[in-house]
């Protein structure tokens, strides 16, 4: 019984880390309909900032942490304004071929800047480890990273749904052109929504350094559970990519505890199934554009 | 003069060294490169009077590029060698090439058994991983290590170590209570490693390819695997010297079994090592001794021959020769053309404030079990 919660609890670990990695992503291309591949390399740009300022500049892990947000999301308004907004109005092949291309550069790029064995981010002692709740293991990262993407959940939910950005957000999306009549300056808003994305996949990427593994390839080998995520989760909201993400870390958990010899394929069987229940995901709206 | 220049120019012998340099992988490809530069640096670029060209190709451990850029290399620059080959599956891509071209092909570090038979032409300077997980499945079965869940790599050597430890180890009396192969591409240990700690063995054995490692045992120490009292066994890849010291204090009292450490206690050795840390400013590992004994042998052959590059002689000449490696003795075997080592048992521990393998124990003369057994 107590094997469940700990299965339980590094799921819900592993989602979290999802959803925080992944819900950039939902949010441009759900609420921007941009379809933006480039999404992990600007996770792995935040987990390599964090690991270099820690292991090589000796700052504390939790300094580290809102550095890789912030630069990410310098990255990403940098890249917005000069050559992102100019593919918005363009098909969604150009913006696929695109951004796949930026994938590839910054894989090249960080190859050949940083190496390519894989990177360890030196963690304060008091993350490390487990501890015991009643029979629970309970790892004290894992723990933490429940706690900061929880925060982050709740705090995005309350602006997206609660504050004058969020409705201007929801009023750009809907019709820009009508938004921009009232005074909605929406390139602003949107270049700020970008870098925003882009920031919460930075800070994904320093916190995932240590379970997923930072290597030069990072944004190749998750782009498939970004997209699951935002495919089951449907791109009309975030409550649907963060069920999903939960729905999906702990499907892969548990499938690899319990069926080793399915693993991989655990996670795949549940966005099969759910998207034949749901052709649109959890939460996807019908005509969603 | 112009009837001079194509005489001088078959005075060139070129190796053709295919390597992964970036990718997974690189770390194996970097170590060869260094090593060969090494030898190189030491013995000069001439042999038999002939002058020794090296052109190095990145495969990035995929096998199509493998084969490619052997075919290019054997039909555009016509080299007398091709050498590298970081995964089993690039070493198998050249094979057929080996043998249509008759150019011996050098394999400096995949490690499955069946490699040497896919051509006549293939010699063997690394390890096979037979010979170090049959020699830890006896180990353990020996040294009061009763039950063993396993955590390999699904794929070839993945399954050689597998089968290779469990045949010696029930052998010996040992009990597999747990197996789990995890996917090549694996982000996450922890759900395995929590299926080997309720398991509750004695030891985990463990294989992941070099480059994992480190992210294996920090994993291992988060979930209190070591707490538990439970040890990690395995052949030598998951301990390379690469990663040793990354991997931090959870990694003491690791028992492995493989042929080379860099904390070897021979003159050859500390000599290499001295050399390797001078010139690329790190220890090497288990790959560089792999790349160094290569090119070693190439150059040997060479002078057998006489700086003869026909294929057959070449191969001829390498077979049942033997050496001091900074690893210890190793002889080529005649019939396999694999290699004959000694594979010693090692245990990780603290040496002047770095993590090292010391070894502990010695088999001798260890030959690939995968051939002799049939």
């Amino acid at each position: 019984m107590t094997t469940l919660f700990t299965i339980l609890f590094d799921g819900v670990a592993y989602g979290m880390l999802l959803f925080v990695l992944a819900c950039g992503l939902a949010v441009t291309l759900g609420l921007m309909n941009f379809v933006n591949l480039a999404h992990g390399a600007f996770a792995m740009t935040g987990g390599y900032i964090c690991a270099v300022l820690v292991n090589n500049s000796g700052w504390p892990f939790f300094a580290a942490l809102p550095l890789a947000f912030v630069s990410a999301a310098a990255i990403g308004v940098a890249l917005e304004r000069t050559l992102y907004r100019h593919l918005y109005t363009r098909s969604h092949l150009d913006q696929v071929l695109f951004t796949i291309g930026l994938t590839f550069m910054s894989v090249a790029a960080v190859d050949y800047i940083m190496g390519s064995s894989r990177i360890f981010i030196k963690l304060p002692a008091a993350l490390e480890g487990q501890f015991d709740f009643f029979g629970v293991g309970i790892g004290r990262y894992r723990l933490m990273i429940i706690v900061i993407c929880g925060l982050l959940t709740v705090a995005l939910q309350l602006i997206l749904s609660k504050t004058r950005f969020g409705s201007r957000l929801r009023a750009a999306v809907d019709d820009p052109r009508a938004a921009s009549g009232l005074g909605i300056n929406v390139p602003q808003v949107f270049a700020f929504t970008f870098a925003f994305g882009c920031g919460l996949a930075g800070l994904g990427g320093a916190l995932s350094a240590e379970i997923l593994g930072l290597d030069p390839y990072f944004p190749l080998k998750f782009m498939i559970y970004f997209l699951i995520v935002v495919t089951v989760g449907g791109s009309s909201s975030i409550t649907g990519p963060f069920l999903a993400s939960l729905l999906l870390g702990i499907g892969d958990v548990a499938g690899k505890y319990y069926v080793p010899k399915m693993g991989p394929f655990v996670i795949y069987t549940i966005m099969i199934v759910i998207l034949i229940w749901r052709p649109n995901g959890l939460f996807g709206r019908a005509a969603a554009r | 003069m112009l009837a001079l220049a194509p005489a001088h120019a078959q005075e060139t012998v070129k190796i053709g060294l295919i390597l992964p340099m970036t990718g997974g992988q690189a770390s194996t490809g970097k170590q060869i490169d260094n090593a060969v530069k090494l030898y190189m640096q030491q013995n000069g670029d001439t042999v038999a009077g002939k002058k020794i060209e090296v052109i190095l190709k990145d495969d990035a451990a995929v096998p199509d590029n493998t084969k490619r850029l052997a075919q290019e290399l054997i039909v555009n620059d016509k080299v007398n060698f091709i050498a590298g080959f970081g995964v089993t599956p690039a070493a198998l891509a050249a094979a057929p090439l080996a043998t249509q071209a008759k150019v011996p092909e050098i394999v400096m570090a995949a490690g499955t058994s069946i490699i040497t038979e896919r051509s006549p032409y293939i010699v063997r300077t690394s390890f096979t991983l037979a010979q170090s997980s049959t020699i830890i499945g006896d180990w353990a079965a020996k040294n009061g290590i009763k039950k063993v869940a396993t955590l390999t790599s699904d794929y070839a050597p993945g399954n050689d170590a597998l089968n290779f430890f469990k045949q010696n180890f029930t052998a010996g009396g040992g009990e597999i209570v747990e197996e789990v192969k995890v996917p090549l591409q694996n982000p996450d240990f922890a759900p395995f490693l929590q299926r080997m700690k309720d398991a509750k063995p004695d030891a985990v054995f463990v294989f992941v390819p070099a480059g994992q490692g480190g992210g294996f045992m920090k994993q291992y120490a988060e979930r209190g695997l070591d707490k538990a009292g439970i040890r990690v066994i395995g052949p030598g890849d998951v301990m390379d010297d690469d990663l040793l010291n990354g991997m931090g204090d959870a990694a003491l009292g690791t028992v492995t079994a493989h042929m080379y450490s860099a904390a070897h206690p021979s003159a050859a050795n500390k000599e290499f090592v001295a050399a390797y840390k001078k010139a690329f400013g790190q220890r090497p590992g288990f790959m560089a001794v792999g790349g160094y004994d290569g090119i070693r042998l190439i150059y040997e052959a060479l002078k057998k021959t006489g700086g003869k590059t026909d294929g057959d002689a070449l191969v001829a000449a390498m077979k049942g020769m033997k050496w001091e490696s900074p690893r210890g003795p190793i002889m080529i075997d005649p019939e396999t053309r694999d290699i004959v080592q000694n594979i010693y048992i090692r245990k990780v521990e603290k040496v002047d404030g770095e993590l090292y393998n010391v070894e502990f124990a010695t088999f001798e003369a260890v030959k690939d079990s995968g051939k002799t057994k049939k």
